[in-house]
Formats: structure tokens, sequence, C-alpha cells
């Protein structure tokens, strides 16, 4: 699901998010390159989905625990509080019910970390304005009809969603032209406009007691 | 012929979940390489239905190679110079190990009289064989199709004495089909007058008839369709046109009935009804309240579970069936599907997607029990 640029900027944001030795899932985790760095640069004890075959067979193949299966449906399998962190990168805007993903992440980890790609970018934007079509560019580069991306969002809108399913922003880091910025803790509007890319890292807010 | 078989025989009741125990207690065993000082580096393999100990050596007794020559011996992955790899025939076997072809305890052979087994009592066996050589912990449990209930068993019932475990094209539980197959080739063997009730030894007789028909009914299951039409497709037998009569036109007929004849010179035909039995009675989840999840809870080693796309036999969902119940259990799995036409019988070939899984498995499992 290499949508982005192919220098995972994200990939470095989410290995700084990760505390030395944390347990991690990461769902959708495509060859395990994140993985694979998580469990030696940051000690983590890691653990993937992934939807393709070829992508799991890859991590297999490097010692990696990964199963195949896919965010829409699969994460229930989880047990309650199973990881301190889940990771869902480039993988959010692909998924039929982004709400249940998020929900069910909640569910499995402390934290979540997000990263999409930004439909509220200034050069989205332009380009949907100047052109009066669905605009293809470097961070969105297939056209309307080719895409895996069902569900593209704004950081506005990904914001308001996390914090309607019980997660509170720890940051959000702007992504553009594959440079990463410093974290932020709001999701401005200034933001929006700037940000190719961003990653979030979510808080649980502790469960509503009934 | 049996003396070049490496057996132990252990005085000990062995007892049977069918009830009662099975005294004396004998184990044909094959090992290959060293134990380490720390004896952490054992492997235990587990064989399928037909299959024996000579997992990487030839057998002395049949003269057929090794089974898993690709992937045992020195220097493979399985390396045996760096893993001490062992494997012993199943309980109900016929290759060193008691079953019904043994001589019972009134002299004769036990035939009919052999108690029935199922796959815990396998696993049963094989524990007090890795006890008698002196191993607290397997570094890694592998095997396929009924050597992969064999693993699950393991992990499910004495999970602190195995590190890794890799059940490849298995089943958590034998299907209504897989049933159906078995009891085809049960009652093939049984048709056959020379059976004699199973008394066939003492009668001096031998149901060749009714085993190799067994066997060539479950050889096509082994077999996806994609591989048995690229083998053969419809292609004649040494002939250049349709006979009319009942004689092997088809070149798939030659080889099945090659295949059954070969079978019967090699293996015992009440072996065959006690085995498929047990892997019959096999249904991992039913001792743990019907939630497979719950098998796995107390494994806190790694797991592969390993299937392959045109497998009928134990076909991909059986594996991801496993797989799931291993997840809620908290269990370190990874779960791989090798994408291939050779159905069943593709975990004994030259898979090269499977072959990297299981490396890398090792290694990292390897790496874990910080074994060097």
């Amino acid at each position: 699901m290499s949508l982005l640029p192919v220098t995972r900027a994200d990939h470095e944001i989410i290995l700084n998010a990760v505390p030395e030795g944390a347990r991690v899932l990461d769902v959708g985790c495509g060859d395990g390159d994140l993985l694979a760095r998580l469990k030696k640069e940051r000690r983590a004890i890691v653990r993937g989905m992934e939807l393709s075959q070829s992508g799991v067979n890859a991590c297999v193949a490097k010692g990696l625990s990964v199963v195949q299966g896919d965010a829409d449906f699969d994460l229930a399998l989880y047990p309650d509080n199973s990881f301190d962190i889940v990771v869902l990168s480039r993988t959010i805007q692909a998924t039929r019910r982004p709400e249940m993903v998020l929900r069910q992440m909640r569910r499995i980890g402390a934290k979540a970390v997000v990263s999409l790609p930004n439909f509220g970018f200034w050069q989205v934007r332009l380009s949907l304005l100047l052109t009066g079509r669905m605009p293809v560019t470097q961070g969105l580069p297939d056209s309307w009809h080719e895409t895996e991306n069902l569900h593209l969002c704004t950081l506005l809108d990904f914001d308001d969603l996390a914090k309607a399913n019980g997660f509170t922003l720890e940051s959000v880091t702007r992504i553009a032209a594959g440079k990463a910025s410093a974290p932020s803790v709001r999701t401005t509007r200034l933001l929006n406009w700037l940000s190719e890319e961003a990653v979030f890292v979510l808080k649980r807010i502790a469960a509503d007691r009934p | 012929m049996q003396s070049a078989l490496k057996i132990l025989r252990l005085d000990i009741g062995l007892p049977l979940d069918g009830g009662g125990t099975l005294s004396p207690l004998e184990i044909g065993y094959e090992t290959w390489g060293a134990l380490n000082a720390a004896k952490t580096n054992a492997i235990l393999i587990c064989h399928a239905l037909t299959g024996d100990q000579f997992v990487a050596s030839p057998n002395p007794v049949t003269g057929q190679p090794a089974w898993w020559d690709n992937l045992v011996g020195p220097g493979k992955i399985i390396d045996t110079d760096r893993y001490f790899v062992i494997c012993s025939n199943v309980l109900g076997g016929c290759m060193g190990t008691s079953g019904p072809a043994s001589i019972g305890p009134n002299g004769t052979p036990y035939g009919l009289d052999f108690p029935v087994i199922t796959i815990a009592d396998m696993v049963r066996a094989q524990a007090a064989l890795i006890d008698h050589l002196g191993i607290d912990r397997l570094f890694a449990v592998i095997g396929g199709s009924m050597g992969g209930m064999q693993v699950l068993e393991w992990i499910a019932s004495r999970p602190d004495r195995v590190g890794a475990a890799m059940p490849i094209a298995s089943a958590a539980r034998h299907s209504a089909q897989n049933i159906a197959f078995h009891e085809v080739g049960r009652q093939a063997v049984m048709a056959d007058p020379d059976w004699q009730n199973g008394a066939y030894q003492l009668a001096g007789t031998k149901p060749v008839k009714g085993l190799a028909v067994a066997r060539m009914a479950a050889h096509i299951t082994y077999l996806s369709d994609a591989a048995l039409h690229r083998k053969f497709g419809r292609r004649l037998q040494n002939r250049d046109e349709l006979t009319f009569g009942f004689d092997a036109d088809f070149q798939i007929e030659s080889y099945l009935r090659y295949q059954g004849s070969r079978f019967v010179d090699r293996f015992d035909a009440n072996s065959y009804l006690y085995i498929t039995r047990a892997m019959d009675y096999f249904d991992l989840a039913a001792g743990f309240n019907g939630r497979l999840s719950d098998a796995f809870t107390a494994f806190k080693g790694r797991a592969c579970v390993v299937s392959f796309s045109s497998d009928w036999h134990y076909p991909p969902a059986d594996s991801r069936h496993i797989t799931r119940a291993m997840i809620g259990a908290g269990v370190e799995v990874s779960a791989f599907e090798v994408e291939t036409d050779k159905g069943h019988d593709a975990f004994l070939l030259d898979e090269p997607q499977f072959h990297q899984a299981m490396a890398g498995f090792l290694e990292a499992s390897a790496a874990d029990q910080g074994l060097q």
C-alpha cells in the first residue's frame, strides 16, 4: 500500500514514539521493515498483521512473527490490552471501516500511532481547485478509479474521529517532501494546509464507568 | 530384518486415552547431530501417517531414501551440525514402535487386541523417549500433516517443554471429509478376505489388495487436481489407444496401482487402521471445553503455522483456524501460506517460500532461546 514517497519519514517518527522494550502490534506491516527496526533499535516485542501474502511471507522469512489478516475483520482476535502500542501506518485510508479499526486499536493497546496521507494538503486542494479533477499528487499517485484508498480524509477530520472514539492527542507530526517537522500537540488549521502526510500519536482515555 | 532398527524398550505402563496401559513400550527412533551440554538444542520431528523415523537418512529396512532429505542434514535448514534432531516411529506404527503387529503379552501378534490409540497417546510415547534421552525442554517440535497434530498436542499438553512449534499442513481437528476418506481406506482393508479379522499374521496371509486400494484412495487426497493434470493428464499408459477393457489404460491408473503395490511391502494393514483412527479422533479443542484458544494459553514459546494454497486435504482454512486461536491465546505466532499447485504433498517437496519461512523462524527462535 505504498502511495506516498518510498522514503518512510513516518517510520522515523513512529520509532521515536516507541519506548525501549514496548509491546508493539503493527497492523498492515508490509514487508516488515518497521517491525525489524523496532525490534533491533527499540528492543520492542513486535508482532504484525498484513493483508498481502507476499508481505507476510517476507516477514516470516525475516524471523518476524506476522500473520495474514485484514484490519477490518481480524483485529477482533487480539485480547484486550495485549499491546502497549498499536501502529497503523499508511493503512487507515484503505480500510472499509476506519472507525471500527480505531476502536479495536483502542481496545488492544494503550497507545495508537497512525500515519496517513492528508487530503487537506495545499497541493491537493490547489489541484482540485484548478483542474476540477480528483488530485493526483506525489502522495496520492493513483487516479480515482485505481486507488486502494477508500476513505481519504484531512488531518482535522482524523483528529475529530480519534477524539470521538476515546483517544486524546499526544502529538501530531507533519511530513512534507519526505521531511518531518517538530511534533505539535494540536492539529492546527495551518498544519492541515502544510502536511502532505502526518503521524498521530494517540493515547487512550480511561474507559467510561457505567 | 528389524534388527537394523534402533529400538528403546521401556518397561513402563504407558497410560492411554482409551483406558488401560500399554506395557512394555517399544519405540523405534533415530537421532542425528549431537546434544549440547545444556541439552537445549534438540528438535523433535513428528512424521505423518505413513512416515517413519528415517527423516534424514535412508530406511535400512525398506531401502527408501530419507523423507525430508531436502530439509534435514548437515548444513541444511534443520542443520544437524547445530541441532540434535530426533524422530521416532509413532505409537501404533510398524517401524519398531509398539503397534498391532508387535508381539503382545500372550506371545502372539496383537492384531485387533492392540488398544485403540490417539494422537495424545503418540505424544505421550514421544515424551517418554525425550525423558529417556534426558531432555527437559525441546528447542523445537516440527511436523507436517499428522505430525502437525502431534506438534499441537505437544504445546497443549506439555507447553513448558517446547520452545518453538511448527505445525505444517495440518489441522486442530479432523474434518468429516478427512474421516470419510479414512473410512473408505479402512473398509477396503477390512473387505479383503486376507485381512482375517485382523489376525492375518497368525493366518499367514496379508491383505495386500485392500491395503493397496486404501493407499490409492489416500494418495489422491495428497495431490491437487492441477498437479494430477500436469503430471498425467489423460495420457495413456504404454499404448496408443483405449483397450475397451479394465486394464490400466491411463497413466494415472498405472501410477496409483504402482503406489498401492509399493506401499503394501512396507506398511502393516492394521497399523493403517489404528493410525487413521487416531487421526479421526483428534479434536484438540474437545479437551478444552470446545475453546481451541484455551489449548494454547499456557504455551509461552513461538509458533509458525504453515499451509499450502492447493492443499485440499488439510486446507489453509484449517491452519487459519489454528492461527486465530493462537492469537486469541496471546501466543507469538506467525502464519504462512505457500502459493503452490502441488497439494498436500508440497510439505515434502522443494518449496522455496516454505523453506525460507522455516529458516527465518528457526533462526529467530534460536536467537530468542539464546542458542548459538
